[in-house]
């Protein structure tokens, strides 16, 4: 009987570990090729680092709005559907009031509200506007996390995580609709074209530059043209760009790396952190240890919610384009960051992210354009039924 | 004061009547339902200035609506309302359904998508076996998931085939020799359900005389041929109706409520749970890709857009208001939301202008009521979407068992409790107010 039970335990040991050992291999395999793709010539270098970045950048808006879904799905324990919602009313909020500032007195205010007129918007010309729509974005989307909470969660406190689950998907039709029902359907341009950092090659010297959206590498009549330039070093011959990264990437990335830190300080320096990760843990045990639940709650709304809009409005800044559903399809990728990195942990989901941006945007060396997402979201079934509890092993941090 | 004091009594005896009338008869509350909406639509259609072939034609379309929504709804239930199975990816199943359906009934020439020219039945059959087999593929590792894992993993498989479908690979590709595709984004066109109503008409002895009976009373042949059409979706989902309730009658189906309300206790009586779950996912999903054929792809002609995640929780909203885990819930759930909140609206902004124009945008809107009722009707669909999620949110907080959700359902073949009526195959209850247990708690 001992060995027979041995036994069975041994074999779903083994049973577990194959399906990671397989997914260790295809993860090995695919690295394998793409090295032998770059070195065989069949990859070139600068498709595979644009790939790379373009994904990193992505990677980190994902792992931002995925921190707010994160925290409420451990806190409060509900798949919630409405985030990707959040992202786009937060996007819009932000938006809007980067338009009126922006654009005051070339056009109505109120056609400037609904996107309209074209206040020429970048990181560059209107660095305060941005900020301030950052930061309107951020506060859009507390207030409407907290009122959501308060009109829909807070009286289903004792409900189960499908009953919430499907009450969201309800609120995520809600919001959806009321921006189209205010803003219209269309796809928009928002942004103007902003100059990009990146790594150039000019007549065989290589440096770090900055160049502007109208110029090309390769029509310069020298390193005077561009705005900045700073050789690093020499060899190989002819221009061309190796890496670049608009202005507007650069800030998206500074942005979401800046605010993780600040949730990482929150959670570990903060008497708010700690209770917050004590109701992750433990509900129960954190109410008979005197943390006031619902105030913990609320403040996991705010601060998630916060977080959420200023992802929308980075990732329409990074993007330049916005519509009434942008936010609903993200949230298949941000659920798959999210599990990746294993749900309630801030650094699961911004690592998760990371990866999940990587292979949206690196799949393409593999599979046709049309199914690149598609790899992404096959990514995320994996994880679900390899390993539910995220590719850290369920340590969560927060 | 003393007339409402005297109306009382009145309303009183009303809800008496009504109750005593549909609960328990299933039969009754969903025509009661239907006439209901008929009404509804006959007097705003009349209001509007239409004639009997307008009048006819509305009433097919918001029952064509109906009836499909009602199959689907039907075959979630079976997942969700019997099983406990949390599957929202019935956009995804159904897609798999009809384009199988599709690519093997369309013609080997037709343009867009490549077909293989099969006869109709093999291609209906061939699609619900492809549904079956991906749901169980599906289901195999997913099984083992929690409900709201369960939930990401179908709405994600859904997106993949949505995704896939429009993917170039297999926009068009050789199978055997044989060009076969999904014809991507540009959509596949095959032999469309809804020409039923001609082939009918045409094949049937006497048929051309419901023609000469329509232009006599003013309804125009196509009308009558999508009347035609309409009574096979209405079959389609009395057979779903009628599979379902034997299923869920059966001993098969006593092992699936049990499973939804504690999987243990099933499988600790030596069930072999998860062998249920695969056949009901199975099964379900068939039954999605034949409504997914029937009727989402009624026209001859789907693309990727027709199968976005939207309907299956439009599918879901519908289920939610009649009641997880009724089957006469779910039809009538599928009628209340198709009919009421999603026809109704483009219905009524589609034949009533207000006068002048409509302003432009959201900010003009606001100069006054009239301007901003002329946008609300110009935007309802918008209006609608927003209702349908108000109406769901409601529904979770105070009603989630909906309409008609959570009926004790007796366990026993015959009602152990009905002693008089215990040869009843259905139980229809001679006493409805000594028997609140069979009794819908919003019979009325």
């Amino acid at each position: 009987m001992g060995v027979a039970e041995q036994l069975t335990r041994g074999r779903s040991i083994v049973r577990g570990r194959i399906d990671v050992l397989l997914v260790t291999l295809l993860v090995v395999l695919l690295g394998v090729d793409l090295l032998g793709q770059l070195v065989g010539g069949a990859l070139g270098f600068p498709f595979l680092a644009s790939v790379f970045l373009e994904g990193l950048v992505v990677g980190l808006a994902y792992g931002l709005a995925g921190i707010g879904l994160s925290m409420t799905y451990s806190i409060l324990n509900f798949a919630n559907f409405a985030h990707g919602d959040t992202v786009t009313v937060g996007a819009f909020a932000g938006w809007s009031t980067a338009y009126v500032l922006g654009g005051l007195g070339t056009a109505g205010v109120g056609s400037l509200f609904l996107l309209g007129g074209s206040p020429s918007i970048s990181v560059l010309s209107a660095f305060g506007v941005v900020v301030i729509g950052a930061l309107t974005a951020g506060a859009s989307g507390a207030a409407l996390s907290l009122a959501l909470d308060r009109v829909v969660y807070r009286p289903m406190r004792s409900a189960d995580g499908i009953s919430l689950l499907i009450a969201s998907i309800g609120v995520a039709l809600g919001l959806r609709y009321l921006i189209a029902f205010v803003y219209g359907t269309d796809v928009r341009g928002v942004t103007a074209p902003v100059s990009k950092l990146g790594l150039f090659r000019l007549e065989g010297v290589t440096g770090i530059g900055l160049i502007r959206p109208g110029q090309r590498v390769g029509e310069l009549a020298g390193a005077g043209e561009l705005p900045f330039f700073l050789p690093v070093g020499a060899g190989g011959t002819g221009s061309e760009v190796l890496v670049s990264l608009t202005l507007h990437g650069v800030a998206l990335a500074i942005a979401a790396s800046g605010l993780m830190l600040g949730v990482h300080l929150l959670l570990q320096r903060t008497k708010l952190g700690t209770a917050m990760r004590a109701m992750a843990d433990n509900k129960p045990l954190a109410r008979v240890t005197g943390i006031p639940t619902e105030r913990v709650i609320r403040a996991t709304w705010i601060v998630g919610g916060a977080l959420t809009g200023i992802a929308g409005f980075l990732i329409v800044l990074e993007r330049g384009t916005m519509s009434f559903t942008f936010g609903w399809l993200l949230l298949l990728f941000i659920f798959s960051a999210v599990i990746l990195g294993g749900i309630g942990s801030i650094y699961g989901a911004m690592a998760g992210g990371i990866i999940i941006g990587l292979v949206d945007s690196m799949a393409i060396i593999w599979l046709p354009s049309s199914l690149t997402k598609a790899a992404a979201f096959a990514v995320l079934i994996l994880v679900l039924i390899v390993r539910p509890d995220g590719l850290f092993g369920g340590v969560t941090t927060a | 004061m003393s007339s409402a004091d005297s109306s009382l009594p009145g309303v009183g005896r009303l809800r008496a009547t009504l109750t005593s009338v549909f609960a328990g008869h299933d039969g009754r509350m969903i025509a009661g339902t239907m006439g209901g909406i008929y009404l509804l639509l006959i007097l705003v259609g009349l209001l509007a200035g239409f004639d009997a072939g307008g009048v006819v034609n509305t009433l097919r379309a918001a029952t064509v609506y109906a009836a499909g929504y009602g199959m689907l709804v039907l075959a979630l239930n079976l997942h969700w309302g019997y099983t406990g199975l949390f599957n929202i990816g019935v956009a995804g199943f159904m897609a798999v359904g009809t384009y199988t359906t599709a690519i093997l009934s369309a013609a080997p020439s037709t343009e867009p998508g490549f077909g293989l020219g099969l006869p109709l039945g093999v291609a209906v059959i061939g699609g619900m076996l492809a549904a079956a087999l991906l749901g169980v593929l599906t289901a195999l590792p997913a099984l083992r998931l929690r409900a709201d894992y369960l939930a990401i993993v179908t709405v994600a498989l859904s997106e993949i085939i949505r995704l896939g479908i429009k993917s170039r690979p297999l926009a068009e590709f050789t199978l055997l020799g044989t060009t076969v595709g999904t014809g991507g984004g540009r959509g596949i066109s095959y032999p469309a359900p809804n020409r039923f109503g001609s082939w009918a008409l045409e094949t049937v002895p006497g048929g051309g005389a419901v023609y000469d009976v329509g232009a006599a009373v003013g309804v125009a042949r196509p009308v009558i041929e999508g009347v035609v059409y309409m009574f096979l979706l209405i079959a389609s989902a009395a057979a779903f109706w009628v599979f379902l309730v034997r299923v869920g009658n059966s001993p098969f189906g006593r092992v699936l409520k049990a499973i939804r309300e504690d999987e243990l206790v099933a499988s600790s009586l030596g069930k072999d749970t998860r062998r249920f779950k695969l056949i009901v996912f199975a099964v379900g999903c068939a039954l999605m890709g034949l409504a997914g054929y029937l009727w989402l792809g009624r026209s001859g002609f789907v693309n990727d857009l027709s199968f976005r995640p939207n309907i299956t929780f439009f599918v879901f909203v519908a289920l939610i208001i009649g009641g997880a885990g009724s089957n006469t819930g779910s039809i009538l759930g599928g009628m209340v939301f198709s009919s009421v909140l999603f026809y109704f609206p483009q219905f009524v902004s589609q034949n009533f202008s207000p006068g002048g124009v409509a302003p432009r945008n959201f900010v003009a809107a606001l100069d006054g009521v009239g301007a901003f009722g002329a946008y609300a009707l110009q935007n309802i669909s918008a209006i609608r979407f927003m209702l349908i999620g108000i109406v769901l949110v409601y529904l979770m907080q105070n009603r989630p068992q909906g309409l008609l959700g959570h009926r004790t359902e007796s366990a026993a073949a015959i009602d152990l409790l009905d002693r008089d009526a215990g040869m009843r195959a259905d139980g229809g209850a001679p006493d409805t107010a000594s028997r609140p247990d069979r009794q819908g708690e919003d019979g009325e």
